[in-house]
């Protein structure tokens, strides 16, 4: 037995712990039991203590982290929920399954709250393009959302795509599920009532996905490759059937608790919704739809077969449940019943073959560590601005940049994601953030998915504050108030102590400007263990922010929209350039001070930004970020097709002014007209803007710098760098 | 008037097509179940977009043994006008109400983009509100869009002024160059020889309202309104 404790995942002290919780030792099944549960992936026990630190609070606060999914209130009862979830080791192995079913189970997650799906976003990282198992990994993982998320009628709205040797190992998948629902309407979660069922509904169970808990507890190996069972298969129809099932079931009164089956399969949705709800569960696990025969006993509670939901259904209205099931083509079924003594019984055919308190599965041991500051930070701030040469060719540099597949356009991307579906989405991928409309009322929402791993990594604290500011620069950029937050970290193995100081300095950084920006954090997910032998990726929070729009008028996209408009740059130039684009791309460092941000100019800049929005003030907005005002002015010109003629004056070095990622910044579009009441809405806000120049018929861009005319291209060049940058890699 | 809107399994643009027709439209609108074998008594059905089925197999190989595809073929038979929308299109030919068949697009991807079309003519009753000769906006969302049938067919379908809908840029030029998925003569849209089924691989649906792109697309459900009237 010493020895297996081993085999599933736990450590020696932890074994002990379950010796001395049961009073004897676990039988083989129990300790598999044991092994998902205290996973990090389902128990987060090295970074539960550290997310304490994030404000979940606030007055549009629904519900909260615990739940399926977090969900914010946004006026007139209605409610969208909201979860990010990581699917990173399954797509390192298996790109097109690992990432189809993380849009599979972000979706449940959705789902289990009550909530109709209505947009789908992700965020995606990986190596360098240039490399061909990068290719073959960026053109899978978007085929599996595409496959996946189209056939569910569900629309891919917005998103972000990152490559950087740092991830070659290991990329990074993460996936979002936003939900509408009514407030009164949202499910829990809770296996409430001793005597009634459980229902296992959806698909069969099968081996496949066996253990994938622990298999994204661990770092990634070559080995790892031996271990394709821990990933899961999907089936898009099966979900939708699903989704469908579950929308008709939800009118019924007679569902009393719902739980998504995804990490740790049965075991955990029976021991997560008893735990809440203060009760016990036992179940026949003679009496799971399978797929196999002969599956163990353990393999049945573990298994992570896709497209599977528990339900906790009054007693003796099972035939009702499955009546809609069964109109759907679905299995519903019922396991178990709801007890009242606090365990999770197993029985097979009769048999008790396992009993564990269901609290004990679902409080495994929190681990706090020792805060070190990791050396590579000793240094890493130091830059002379004498090893970087000033271009002499302004021309060339900006269009190596447009055609940055960091920068460039993500359109071969998101092409293939339907994200009109459902008809609500007014400002489609390619901008700030994506809006969708609520249908019927004078109101939308708008949303994005952002992070920034170079960044985090240069300055964990700083640069997570960036992060969060970043987002919600977006958000208001497309005339929305951002009010609530969904995050998944990604990092290496907390084990290592330069790890737990990213994990620890980020989860601050990102609490800070929560608090800030009042968008606390109602959901997330925490992604562990991201190292393989190269090392361990960039540490990479990424942040799902989600807006709210009071006005369909309001609503703000990037690009230019008529000639003779004028446009004007909002904020000030910062002096640093650490951590951006422009320094990696151009220089080829990874090192420097980030960009200044000062978290009250930012707020006050973004509320100045929201009220000239909100009083029909701008034709465009375009907060300025990866690659700085160049790129800004080449996106809201490439995307609109105009010509930019444009002037900046500054006593900063010119490469600093053109590409430096300046914080809480934004160049707009409006007519002269409206210059004086533009002004006099950012002078309460003590804030200034600057004329830079007009937007033109003419298709060129021009750019000078104190007088000096340094850029002029046409703007068929520069659209052609953007725009077929990626798609020209296959 | 009253409309129908056929439900599969996964048929997820039937709530997108009932709302324009409903919401927009202030139409008597109900649904079909793919499992009903209740005949078509509304003035028009549509077989909406999606993934009936899975699209596992073939597109619309499988909805087409729904039961309610002989209602369906009853419905066409007597006259009734049907719509198939982009998968909805592609169980009409699976089904037999429209010639030849939809393949896999030749960039082998899922395509969802807006996309100009060139409407050929105004004599059909789905384009009566089009000028001939308008070029509209209506995205596409598929991935087997690529319309295919034998030389003979294609010749008919020319020669009989079948060809509602083709794929062109924003100044109505028709070329291989403004064929996004590869069909024969960009095809986009056809009727039958009665003129009472149209199948069109663009979502009409999707360019209903300005807010979405633009509303080019409410004129064809218009088209029928008015005709009835």
């Amino acid at each position: 037995m010493t020895e297996s404790y081993k085999q599933v995942g736990l450590s020696e002290d932890e074994y002990n712990l379950i010796l001395k919780q049961l009073g004897r030792e676990p039988n083989e099944l129990e300790l598999n039991l044991y092994g998902v549960m205290w996973s990090e992936h389902c128990g987060y026990k090295n970074s539960k203590l550290l997310l304490k630190m994030l404000p979940v609070k606030g007055e549009r606060v629904l519900q909260g982290p615990g739940e399926n999914a977090g969900a914010l209130d946004i006026g007139d009862g209605d409610a969208v929920t909201m979860k990010v979830e990581s699917h990173n080791h399954p797509s390192a192995l298996s790109p097109y399954q690992g990432a189809a079913t993380g849009v599979g189970g972000i979706v449940r997650d959705i789902l289990a709250v009550g909530a109709y799906p209505v947009a789908n976003l992700n965020s995606l990282y990986f190596g360098k393009l240039e490399k061909a198992h990068q290719r073959y990994l960026l053109a899978e993982v978007v085929k599996g959302i595409a496959d996946y998320g189209n056939c569910l009628g569900i629309p891919t709205v917005a998103g972000e795509v990152h490559f950087d040797d740092a991830y070659e190992g290991n990329c990074l998948v993460n996936a979002m599920c936003v939900g509408l629902t009514r407030s009164e309407d949202l499910k829990t979660a809770f296996a409430k009532g001793p005597g009634n069922s459980v229902m296992v509904v959806g698909n069969l169970t099968g081996r496949d996905g066996m253990g994938g808990a622990s298999f994204a507890s661990q770092e990634l190996t070559k080995e790892s490759e031996e271990n394709r069972s821990a990933v899961q298969v999907g089936d898009p129809f099966v979900e939708k059937l699903l989704i469908d099932a579950c929308m008709e079931i939800f009118q019924n009164e007679n569902v009393i608790g719902v739980q998504d089956m995804g990490a740790a399969g049965i075991i955990s949705s029976t021991s997560e919704t008893a735990s809440k709800a203060e009760t016990g569960i036992e179940i026949d696990i003679d009496l799971v739809p399978k797929r196999e025969s002969g599956m163990l006993p353990y393999e049945v509670m573990i298994s992570e077969s896709q497209e599977r939901m528990l339900l906790i259904v009054k007693e003796g209205k099972e035939n009702e449940v499955n009546k809609i099931f069964h109109k759907w083509d679905l299995h519903a079924v019922k396991i178990g019943n709801v007890t009242d003594d606090g365990m999770i019984r197993v029985l097979n055919n009769g048999i008790k073959v396992g009993e564990v308190p269901a609290k004990s599965l679902t409080n495994p041991p929190l681990y706090k560590k020792d805060i070190i500051k990791p050396e590579y930070l000793n240094d890493i701030e130091l830059l002379n601005y004498e090893d970087l040469p000033e271009p002499d060719n302004y021309n060339k540099v900006i269009l190596i940049m447009l055609d940055n597949h960091n920068i460039a356009s993500k359109e071969w991307i998101y092409r293939q994601y339907d994200h009109m579906v459902q008809l609500n989405t007014v400002v489609t991928p390619g901008s700030d953030a994506a809006v969708l409309r609520i249908k019927g009322k004078n109101k939308a929402i708008a949303l994005t998915l952002d992070g920034n791993g170079r960044y985090v990594y240069l300055n964990p604290e700083k640069g997570s504050e960036i992060v969060i500011a970043e987002a919600c620069r977006n958000l208001v950029a497309s005339g929305a108030k951002p009010i609530g937050v969904t995050d998944c970290l990604n990092f290496g193995s907390p084990e290592k102590p330069d790890i737990y100081y990213q994990l620890y300095y980020s989860i601050k950084g990102l609490a800070n400007a929560c608090n800030k920006f009042n968008t606390p954090v109602v959901s997330g997910n925490v992604s562990l263990y991201n190292d393989t032998e190269y090392g361990s990726i960039y540490p990479t929070p990424t942040v799902g922010v989600l807006g709210l729009i009071e006005d369909l008028n309001h609503i703000t996209d990037i690009k230019f929209k008529n000639a003779d408009d004028c446009i004007y740059l909002i904020g000030n130039f910062s002096t640093e350039i650490g951590g951006s684009e422009y320094l990696h791309e151009i220089h080829k460092f990874v090192k420097g001070k980030l960009p200044e941000l000062n978290l009250d100019i930012e707020l006050n800049t973004q509320n100045a930004i929201l009220e000239i929005i909100r009083n029909g003030l701008v034709k465009s907005c375009h907060d300025v970020s990866d690659g700085g005002i160049a790129v800004n002015l080449a996106e809201s010109a490439v995307t609109g097709n105009f010509g930019i003629d444009v002037s900046i004056n500054s006593n900063i070095r010119k490469d600093i002014v053109l590409f430096g990622e300046h914080q809480s910044m934004f160049v707009i579009s409006a007519e002269k007209k409206n210059e004086n009441k533009i002004v006099g809405i950012l002078k309460k806000f003590q804030t200034k803007m600057s004329y830079l120049g007009t937007v033109t018929d003419e298709k060129i861009f021009k750019i000078s710098v104190n007088g000096n005319e340094i850029i002029n291209l046409d703007l068929a060049q520069i659209s052609e760098n953007y725009k077929n940058s990626i798609s020209k890699m296959f | 008037m009253k409309f129908g809107v056929i439900i599969f399994p996964a048929s997820n643009c039937a709530e997108d097509c009932y709302y324009v027709l409903s919401s927009l439209l202030n139409q008597n609108t109900k649904y079909f179940w793919h499992k009903s074998s209740e005949a078509i008594d509304t003035d028009v059905v549509i077989l909406p977009g999606g993934f009936s089925f899975g699209d596992y197999l073939r597109c619309g190989a499988i909805a087409r043994f729904s039961p309610v595809m002989e209602r369906v073929i009853e419905f066409a038979g007597k006259g009734g006008l049907v719509i198939g929308i982009c998968n909805g299109f592609q169980i009409l030919t699976e089904s037999g109400l429209l010639p030849g068949t939809l393949m896999k697009n030749t960039c082998l991807k899922f395509i969802c983009s807006p996309q100009y079309l060139k409407v050929e003519n105004n004599y059909s009753v789905f384009s009566k509100k089009y000028n001939s000769g308008d070029v509209i906006n209506c995205p596409i969302a598929h991935n087997e869009g690529n319309y295919f049938a034998d030389e003979n067919t294609i010749n008919k379908l020319e020669k009989n002024n079948q060809i509602l809908f083709r794929y062109c840029d924003e100044n109505g030029n028709v070329n291989d160059s403004t064929n996004p998925n590869g069909s024969v003569n960009n095809i986009a849209g056809i009727i039958n020889i009665k003129g009472n089924v149209l199948g069109l691989m663009p979502h009409p649906e999707r360019s209903s309202e300005k807010i979405l792109l633009c509303d080019d697309g409410i004129k064809l459900f218009k088209s029928i309104i008015e005709f009835y009237n």
